[in-house]
Formats: C-alpha cells, sequence, structure tokens
C-alpha cells in the first residue's frame, strides 16, 4: 500500500458516485451501462437441451430441465455489482432461482464445503458454500424484466453479487459439491480464490 | 515462485502521441517483471486528500525490453483516468501501478499459430505487444491482423505496422469504418463474416484467434470464427466498450 504518494496535479471526479459512494468497492468506480467480458465465444445452447444439474457430494444428483426450471420458486433481487475490471454498477434488477432453493433438492454430504459451477463454453469458477448460501447466491434468467440476453451470460447465469463479478459465472449448466475449496478459470490463471470486492481481493495473494 | 503484485511507483520515461486521442507512454519500473504480450498493468491515482481511481491498461511492448513498459491510453472524453494521462502527466512524473495481470489473453512465441489478431481501435494495443513480441523472438509463426479503425487517422502505429508486415509471414488487413482517403484499396466497413473469411481462410481453421475490441465488434467476430470452424477454445476475446473511462 501507499502511504503519501500523491499522484501530481490529480483531483479525480467524484461526483460520479453522486451520494453513493459508501456503496462503491475501493478502486471501483461508477457505470451506468452494463459491459460485456468475457473470454471467449458466446455459447448458443438451444433451450430444449438446456439443463441444469446438481452433482458431486450429493446424495443422489439432480437435474432441471429448462422447462422444469421454470417451475421452480422465483425470486427478484436488486443488487450491487463489481467487476474486477473496475466497474461497479448499483441496482441491478435480476430475477431467478436462489441457490438455496436449488439445494432444497438435494441432500449435501457433510463432506460438502465448496462448489465448483460449470458452464456453456467450458468457464468454472469456485464458490465456498458459505458464499452460496442463505441468500447470497441464485440462478438469473431475466434481467431488468427482459429474458438475459446471451453476451450478458443468457439462457442463465450465477449471481454472486457480493463476489467479484467473475463469479457470476455465465452459462451456468451446473453445481458441482466438493470438499475442498479449488481454483476456477479465472482463479487458476492470477485471479484471487475468493474474491471479495470490499477487501480489494482483485489477484492472487490479494 | 510467485510473489503477490505490489503496487509500484513507476517514473514516466517518455510520452508519444500515437493519434488525436491516443498517447503511448513508457513508464521505467522499479520491480519490473516480464510479462506476457496481451497483458496489461493496473494504474491508480491518488489525490492529496487520498481518493484514488484505478484503470486498467494494456501493455504495448514486448517483454523483451527489460525494466520499462509501454501503455497506449485513449483518451475517453468524460473519464476520469485517461485524461490525467494525456493532460497532466508529464515525463519524469511518477505513477503508481501494479501488474503484469491477466493470464488467458496472452500469446508467447511458444504459443504457436497459426496467429488470426483482430483488432477495433485501441483494441489493438494487446495484439501489438504480441506482434512486437513475435518479431523480437524471431517467430515465424504465420500471423495476420484485421484492424478496424474509423478512419486513416485513428489507425495506431501504422508505419510500425507497415513495417512489421514487410518481414516474413505478418500479413495486416486494415478496413476504415468512417471514411476512407483517396484511392483507399483497403476494406471500408465494419468487421463482418466474409471480410473475416478473407482474411482468416490462409490461416486455415486450426488458428488460434486473439480479438480486442469494443463488445459488438468481439461478438460478431467471436460467433463468426466460430462459425468458419475455428475451435471455440481457440478463439479468445477481450473487450472494451463506451465504459472503462
Amino acid at each position: 500500500m501507499s502511504q503519501k504518494f500523491v499522484s501530481r496535479g490529480f483531483t479525480g471526479k467524484r461526483e460520479r458516485a453522486g451520494g453513493q459512494g459508501a456503496r462503491v468497492p475501493p478502486g471501483q468506480h461508477l457505470v451506468s451501462d452494463f459491459p460485456v467480458l468475457s473470454a471467449g465465444p458466446t455459447p448458443r445452447t438451444d433451450l430444449a437441451r438446456w439443463t441444469f444439474t446438481i452433482d458431486g457430494l450429493v446424495t443422489a444428483p439432480v437435474s432441471w430441465s429448462w422447462a422444469d426450471f421454470q417451475h421452480l420458486p422465483v425470486q427478484d433481487f436488486v443488487k450491487d455489482i463489481s467487476c474486477v475490471t473496475k466497474w461497479t454498477k448499483l441496482d441491478t434488477r435480476w430475477r431467478g432461482v436462489s441457490v438455496d432453493t436449488l439445494f432444497e433438492h438435494v441432500e449435501l454430504d457433510p463432506r460438502a464445503v465448496a462448489l465448483i459451477a460449470s458452464c456453456d463454453g467450458g468457464y468454472t469458477t469456485n464458490l465456498l458454500l458459505s458464499d452460496a448460501l442463505n441468500g447470497q447466491a441464485f440462478v438469473a434468467y431475466e434481467y431488468d424484466g427482459k429474458p438475459l440476453a446471451p453476451e450478458h451470460g443468457g439462457p442463465a447465469r450465477l449471481v454472486v453479487p457480493h463476489l467479484y463479478f467473475w463469479k457470476s459465472a455465465k452459462w451456468v449448466r451446473g453445481l458441482r459439491l466438493v470438499n475442498k475449496d479449488a481454483p476456477g478459470f479465472w482463479e487458476s490463471l492470477g485471479y484471487h480464490i475468493r474474491g471479495d470486492p470490499w477487501k480489494e481481493q482483485r489477484y492472487t495473494d490479494d | 515462485m510467485r510473489r503477490p503484485l505490489e503496487w509500484q511507483i513507476a517514473t514516466v520515461k517518455a510520452i508519444a502521441q500515437e493519434t488525436a486521442q491516443v498517447k503511448t507512454i513508457t513508464l521505467v519500473l522499479p520491480g519490473w517483471t516480464a510479462h506476457r504480450a496481451g497483458q496489461h498493468y493496473d494504474v491508480r491515482l491518488t489525490a492529496a486528500d487520498g481518493y484514488q481511481a484505478q484503470r486498467s491498461y494494456s501493455i504495448a511492448s514486448p517483454p523483451e525490453r527489460p525494466g520499462e513498459v509501454d501503455l497506449t491510453v485513449e483518451r475517453i472524453p468524460d473519464g476520469e483516468v485517461s485524461p490525467y494521462l494525456h493532460d497532466v502527466l508529464v515525463v519524469g512524473d511518477a505513477v503508481e501501478v501494479r501488474g503484469p495481470v491477466g493470464g488467458y489473453f496472452v500469446w508467447e512465441a511458444s504459443s504457436g499459430g497459426p496467429l488470426l489478431l483482430v483488432a477495433g481501435g485501441s483494441g489493438v494495443v494487446p495484439l501489438m505487444a504480441m506482434l512486437r513480441h513475435r518479431a523480437a523472438a524471431g517467430a515465424k509463426v504465420p500471423a495476420r491482423l484485421l484492424y478496424s479503425s474509423r478512419t486513416l487517422e485513428d489507425v495506431i502505429y501504422r508505419q510500425e505496422l507497415e513495417a512489421l508486415a514487410s518481414r516474413d509471414g505478418l500479413e495486416v488487413f486494415h478496413t476504415l469504418t468512417r471514411g476512407q482517403p483517396k484511392g483507399w484499396t483497403g476494406y471500408a466497413r465494419r468487421i463482418d463474416q466474409p471480410m473475416l473469411a478473407e482474411v482468416s481462410g490462409p490461416l486455415g481453421t486450426a488458428a488460434l484467434a486473439f480479438i480486442c475490441g469494443p463488445t459488438a465488434l468481439v461478438e460478431t467476430t467471436a460467433s463468426a470464427l466460430v462459425q468458419l470452424g475455428l475451435a471455440q477454445e481457440r478463439v479468445r476475446t477481450e473487450r472494451f466498450g463506451p465504459t472503462g473511462t
């Protein structure tokens, strides 16, 4: 950390926070648009072949079709989101199924401490169960009142708003329960294993 | 050996105007480590009262220049960090940075090819690092760059790209979307699938593709390349949009 470093002549554009500065994590700035970031091509999945599966350390795996998934109890979420590329967006409106609701359909093995989310396109990300339960994570399929656009992760993405947004895996297709928190895609490529924006856990050893 | 990415205080060694809105800032780093072409640095500005702002900027230089990096920065008119870097920063100033960062949108000579690079605007910066690295490492991997700019005056690194393209194995294709000089023989439209088919065709479907630019360009290009037969895991994208101010 720099204690006394000052950038000569820098004052900043603080009005950007618009009185909402307390909601913006360190090193982040507010945006009003919704930037798109991903590591590769946007996958296009036929809804007729879409499934969502919970497996790994559960007594019996469970899988839903798209139609079945639509019948799960749905919730609306209004959340602030922060991307490790430094933007923060306030009051984003989502509709989806909470991970708690999904887990009501499986019996967790007591050894399960973490999960790996897997996605169309091969992306993965890891989450501790303590970051996934109790209303902290959901699988969203609507954004701002409309079906989630493919470039934003549609048909469905994980949303874990209290962590950097790479944890909110686009095109998510399943959660695998595991007995050890092991790095996913970005976590293996220099990004932090947990990614708490309020602790500025951007890179591996932050 | 892994070590935390510490903030360090770099010194501005040189500032070069690339185009009307783009400058390259050469930083000397006390804790320089070799980057991989395609990676970026985080820049953090601190006001006298402690207020801070951070942004990421792609490295333009190859890793074969120990002790320093070039960051090429587009000035975003309503931005917070890029106007400072353009309008206030002078040679000799100190800048707080940490990096290099990024582990997927990277190319090293050992990564092989053939290499297909597609850029929009200042999205060319990390791709330029790859081409400079390719040249510095003496790599003979066949490479093609398709580069979309608004006008000829907006093309960054134009002369250096010409010089690089006169060497073995690299071809550069420009498209100018908003205006073309008299006698222009390059492309004159937004990047589309037929253009990508023409440019990528000779490289075959085993090409390794890196795409960087605004979201619409990246979406179009990545989808088209998959349709043209490239494996999706060999199509790597990095995006910037109107955000990134």
